[in-house]
């Protein structure tokens, strides 16, 4: 231990820590200074990205020795300089920020960049950022911030005036993201915290027995407890009441690599020295069940012994009669599709910490779900619910993976036996190996249309890899069937899934549940049926968009809000435009040889989705209150996972009350103080909890008239102590002194509460699964290099009925960073247990591969959402992939039947073609 | 707890290093992610205070490139164009973070068979300057570089600079990296080839090296030997075959198959000769 002097922040500073520490958890950990992110200790994502004498570097890689006597710059300290300052605030006015745990990381490096350039250009901006990963904004509005604070910067709209829905209003939580006062799940905990270490299974399957741990514990003393299943009062879990399978900790057995078979607590450097052989555990590896052909096969024990055919479950649509229609249709199109799992990479690992006080535990953590957490901590525990206390942190990122519990249970139960604080920071090999992913697919289907190419039939099946646990597996496997046959209006439909068991990762709910994979297979047939009817793609998709009364695959007939037909039509110029350019461009290339040879392409991909839960129901409950101080709060259950609710919500509530945005605060997710708005998933909480706030609004507003004695129109405010309200010429007025408050704080509190109306289906699934549906298309421009199979975007066009953009810079960051993960799904995701660990080995796009894109936002107002809005989170991300590989096969003639098209594939299937 | 060196001149990092048994720490951009979740608990010895090690100087043979000369020291260097080759790999070594503070010398001695500075200084033909207390050596990089992973550094030595020797005024060089995505990317295959043209056009030296295509990246000498004496222009990429790039024994894995990285480099070999031949 050696003390080492720096200044940070303009501070002169001296630590005492091992020399070799890396300078970003000395910041972290000794100087508190949280706003320099960990994502992966390995310099692959630049979270932690710091100026050290001005240069932009990883602090996980730099040695505290090393910086001695240096000057040290983080993302707390660039509002110290007035450029900086002005790239912040740009970034907020820009919506370059949604989770906002790359930020730090983007800032600097942007910092770095301006005080070397002052007048960067795009090409600039990408080289200088490029060694920031953003998992959620799809990198644009973070070039666009760069580029306008080094030219001028830009006034944020003002929250005090007007009405808030449909305005381009900033984040209430974006400057704490921008400066580094968020508390995200690893920046918050007691110094008293025991660290706890998960030991998990090398193996894929195996059997184990843990020996006598008492020689270890003796052997380290900073060891306080060795937690294993025999300390897990209810060591099961998992999402749906038939299916608590998971073990907290595994029992015997073991089912996929990276499962939890321990945990070690006790101080840091002890639990992280000891290494995973030390324990006293035999190991037995069994033949694992690795693939979907595997597990069917039926051969030898099944991975749950009451499920002895492997099959988690079926789902099934069938709509009229398929094989009519295939036998009477002109046209037919069929192939079969393979995707890969698909890693979430949310740049901010779980992590949290747990305390048992008094009778109760309380959890401050990551998470989509408060309130599932509640519950299966409660499980786990074996206590009632309400003795969980869940306190949501900020999320950096989840799309899905965090709606499944992770460290929650394990601090718990650590926590509960212990009677001490307890936390822990998954590594990024951890996460990667022990959490959720995208299901892996295999796909089969057939379309056939008529003469006039309108569409007869669909015909799909369908296997999804659930992996080793159930988790999500039948969310998609139930809702995929729904969604088969496309944004279409078809005749007759059968889509029947499987979701299989295999001794893989687990995988589970990510940004879509199985809708993405399906779409990949419909746009590809209608492509090939468009060809062969000789009709211009897009215009056989306009052709055969679902319009209002016409019923869908399940036999719902949507009255409203059903805008594909308006996506495409406003995509028809761009479209008309792209062809001509990619005609044009191939033209003027050399004759098509294996040798060398650029070819563009462009695709169209159309998509619906289902808003909120399949049947299912998905209430949200929310609660407004005037608290004693004159400001309103909104006691919100909604999780902002960095899409955007806690500015959604807050716009909705202000236009309710009639008040300006900024007299409105909220809570988040705290189980203790607000009530279950759901998860966020299925794109919902716009539509669902929007509509609750909406409500709850309402009602407040409706309590403070009446209070005032006022009419329903008149002008709601709090001015000088007073509340009051200007009816016509009358002025009523209160002084909030008068006015008796409870215990929280709260005068008059106003609830609401909204649960989509949903028709069960029946046993041919029929009914009517969504109250409403998102529509979108998208186009794809590609140049595709023939010689080496590589793709390279050119831009991609987004038009989205999203029913009403209650915040268009917030819907257009949502539609950027869908498009981005379709980009990563369609040409380089694919994860491999054991050899992608890491976000070097397991590539997601950069600043370098997400190209302009465009965006139109189609209104058509859907009835039954707030102000007409649905959702968009999840329909960003679905038409992206089939119109890159329309793109891909108007290029080269290659249709891409298993997804990611790596360089590789495309080349050997170029290959192919040409032999 | 491990013990940490962190000495102010070259003698003393050498003595040190002669009695014990030490891990080399610089950049730390392979160091750290080699310890992902674990203490470090070995001893080290941190070379960056070493200023002796700074730099790049011009010498009578060419060019030395001190132990601690990062990638961005590179990009901003002013060098002859026959370095546009380590350069390009510089600008596509990580992001800018990495290239501040990874070290070229550093890059060698991790000796993966994706590091991205092993074609462009192969094909330049450089050499490994390695020093123990008591003496120096000189190294031909292809020889230093063993395996993946292995080096010829024996325990006690360290490297203290690249050697690049001096090409005439008219050679000129180029490299080309294939990955998956554009930035922060491992290779899939990559490419760096330098040609020196003698008054007539006619190559007169040249160099080529294919990374990530075998255990170590490989020359290909039998294309050098061919190219040598040809005419710059023309048609000279089509005169590459696969039999010039026999030596490479690619893997298949999770970046690309066997069979597509030889055919990807020999592709990358042909655009880096069009691009230094004007085709």
């Amino acid at each position: 231990m050696d003390a080492i002097a720096f200044s940070v922040n303009g501070v002169a500073r001296s630590v005492t820590a091992h020399p070799a520490s890396r300078l970003s958890d000395v910041l972290r950990d000794h100087l508190g200074l949280t706003g320099t992110k960990v994502g992966c200790n390995a310099g692959d994502c630049g979270a932690c990205t710091v100026l050290i004498d001005g240069k932009q570097v990883c602090a996980c890689l730099t040695a505290v020795a090393q910086v001695a006597g240096r000057r040290i710059v983080t993302v707390e300290g660039l509002a110290d300089d007035r450029r900086f300052a002005r790239l912040q605030q740009s970034f907020h006015v820009h919506g370059a920020a949604q989770c906002g745990i790359c930020s730090p990381g983007m800032l600097t490096a942007a910092a770095d960049l301006l005080a070397r350039n002052a007048k960067p250009t795009e090409a600039d901006v990408c080289g200088a950022l490029g060694g920031v990963l953003c998992r959620c904004t799809g990198y644009r509005k973070i070039v666009e911030a760069v580029l306008a604070a080094a030219d001028s910067g830009l006034e944020p709209e003002p929250l005090t005036t007007g009405r808030a829905v449909g305005r381009r209003v900033p984040k209430p939580d974006g400057l704490a993201k921008l400066t580094g006062a968020e508390r995200y799940a690893a920046d918050e905990f007691p110094a008293d915290a025991l660290w706890l270490r998960v030991v998990r299974s090398p193996h894929v399957r195996a059997r184990f027995s843990v020996g006598d741990l008492a020689p270890l514990r003796q052997a380290h003393p900073g060891l306080e407890d060795v937690i294993t299943a025999a300390d897990v009062p209810e060591n099961s879990f998992g999402i749906f009441p038939d299916y608590k399978e998971q073990p907290v900790l595994a029992e015997g057995e073991t089912r996929f690599r990276g499962e939890a078979v321990a945990a070690l607590v006790g101080n840091y450097e002890t639990v992280t020295r000891i290494a995973d052989h030390e324990l006293p555990i035999r190991w037995e590896p069994l033949a694992p069940r690795s693939t979907m052909d595997d597990a069917l096969a039926n051969r030898g024990e099944p991975i749950h012994a009451d499920r002895p055919d492997n099959v988690l479950i079926h789902g099934r649509v069938v709509k009229g009669d398929v094989d009519m229609g295939l036998a009477r249709a002109e046209f037919a199109a069929e192939g079969e599709f393979d995707t890969a799992y698909v890693e979430h990479a949310y740049i901010e690992l779980e992590a949290g910490w747990a305390e048992r006080v008094g009778d109760r535990i309380r959890i401050f953590a990551c998470t989509q779900t408060p309130y599932m957490d509640r519950d299966e901590v409660a499980r786990v525990l074996a206590i009632e619910p309400g003795r969980v206390h869940i306190v949501p942190s900020a999320v950096g990122g989840a799309f899905g993976g965090k709606l499944d519990v992770s460290v929650q249970p394990l601090l718990a139960v650590a926590a509960w036996k212990l009677g001490r604080p307890v936390r822990t920071v998954y590594t990024r090999p951890e996460s990667m190996a022990s959490t959720t992913k995208r299901h892996p697919a295999r796909m089969r289907a057939r379309l056939a249309c008529d003469r006039a190419g309108r569409l007869m039939a669909a015909d799909f099946s369908g296997d999804f890899n659930t992996g080793a646990y159930a988790s999500w597996g039948s969310t998609v496997a139930n809702r995929v069937p729904i969604h088969a046959s496309g944004p279409y209006f078809v005749p007759h439909v059968r889509a029947v899934t499987r979701a299989v068991y295999t001794n893989g990762p687990i995988a589970g709910a990510f940004r879509g549940f199985g809708v993405p994979q399906s779409t990949i297979v419909h746009e590809a047939l209608i492509d090939e049926l468009a060809e062969r009817a000789g009709i211009d793609r897009l215009e056989f998709r306009h052709r055969n968009a679902l319009r209002a009364g016409q019923p869908t695959a399940t036999g719902q007939v949507l009255k409203a809000s059903c805008g594909l037909v308006q996506c495409l039509e406003a995509l028809r110029p761009l479209w008309r435009r792209a062809v001509a350019d990619c005609d044009a461009f191939n033209r003027d290339q050399p004759p098509l040889g294996p040798s060398r040879g650029l070819r563009r392409g462009v695709g169209v991909g159309c998509m619906w989705y289902g808003i909120g839960n399949t049947v299912i129901a998905n209430p949200s409950a929310m609660r407004v209150s005037l608290r004693k101080d004159g400001r309103f709060l909104l006691y919100n259950g909604a999780v902002d996972i960095g899409q955007g609710s806690n500015t959604i919500l807050v716009q909705i509530v202000a236009d309710a009350l009639g008040v300006p945005m900024d007299q409105v605060g909220y809570v988040m997710g705290d189980t203790d103080l607000t009530e279950d708005a759901g998860k966020t998933s299925a794109s919902r909480q716009t539509f669902v909890s929007g509509n609750a706030a909406r409500l709850a609004g309402l009602d407040l507003r409706q309590r403070l008239l009446r209070r005032l004695e006022v009419g329903e129109d008149a002008v709601l405010g709090v001015e000088n102590g007073e509340l009051v309200a200007i009816d016509g010429g009358r002025r009523s007025a209160i002084p909030l002194g008068y006015l008796p408050a409870d215990g929280r704080g709260d005068i008059d509190v106003g609830h609401g509460s909204f649960n989509p109306p949903t028709v069960p289906l029946d046993t041919d699934g029929q009914g009517e699964p969504y109250a409403t549906y998102a529509f979108g298309a998208q186009v794809a421009e590609v140049e595709v290099d023939l010689e080496l199979g590589t793709t390279r975007l050119l831009k991609i066009t987004a038009a989205h009925d999203v029913g009403r953009a209650i915040n268009p810079t917030q819907v257009e960051g949502q539609i950027h960073g869908g498009i981005a993960q379709g980009i990563g799904m369609a040409l380089m995701e694919e994860y491999h247990a054991g050899k992608t660990e890491n976000l070097h080995d397991y590539l997601i796009p950069t600043f370098g591969d997400v190209p302009p894109i465009e965006v139109i936002l189609i209104e058509d107002r859907e009835p039954l959402g707030p102000h007409g809005a649905k959702g968009v989170g999840e329909p960003a991300l679905i038409p992206t992939a089939p119109a890159i590989f329309g793109a891909i096969r108007h290029a080269t003639g290659v249709t891409v039947r298993q997804a990611p098209a790596t360089p590789d594939r495309l080349r050997a299937a170029i290959l192919a073609m040409q032999r | 707890m491990s013990r940490y060196f962190r000495p102010q001149s070259l003698d003393e990092a050498l003595r040190a290093l002669s009695s014990a048994g030490l891990n080399i720490l610089a950049g730390g951009t392979d160091f750290y992610p080699a310890r992902v979740g674990s203490t470090v608990d070995e001893d080290i010895l941190d070379i960056t205070a070493l200023d002796e090690l700074r730099g790049l100087q011009e010498t009578e043979q060419g060019f030395r490139i001190g132990a601690l000369t990062t990638w961005s020291d590179i990009i901003t260097a002013k060098l002859p164009a026959y370095f546009d080759c380590l350069k390009l790999a510089a600008r596509e070594l990580g992001g800018v973070q990495i290239q501040n503070a990874a070290t070229i010398v550093g890059n060698i001695c991790n000796a993966s068979p994706a590091a991205d500075g092993v074609p462009p200084l192969l094909s330049l033909g450089a050499e490994v300057e390695v020093a123990r207390a008591d003496s120096r050596r000189i190294v031909p990089l292809d020889q230093f570089i063993t395996g993946n992973r292995r080096t010829g550094r024996e325990p006690g030595e360290l490297v203290t600079a690249i050697h690049v020797p001096r090409w005439s005024a008219s050679a000129r060089s180029h490299f080309l990296k294939l990955g998956a995505r554009k930035y922060l990317v491992i290779s899939i295959a990559m490419v760096s080839g330098v040609v020196e043209p003698d008054a007539e056009g006619v190559i007169a030296r040249c160099g080529f090296a294919v990374g990530s295509c075998s255990a170590v990246a490989q020359r290909l000498s039998d294309l050098e030997r061919a190219l040598t004496g040809e005419a710059l222009g023309g048609e000279l990429s089509a005169r590459v075959g696969p039999a010039h790039l026999a030596m490479l024994a690619p893997l298949t894995d999770v970046r690309g198959t066997a069979d597509y990285r030889v055919d990807a480099a020999l592709a990358l070999v042909r655009r880096t000769i069009r691009v230094l031949a004007g085709e």
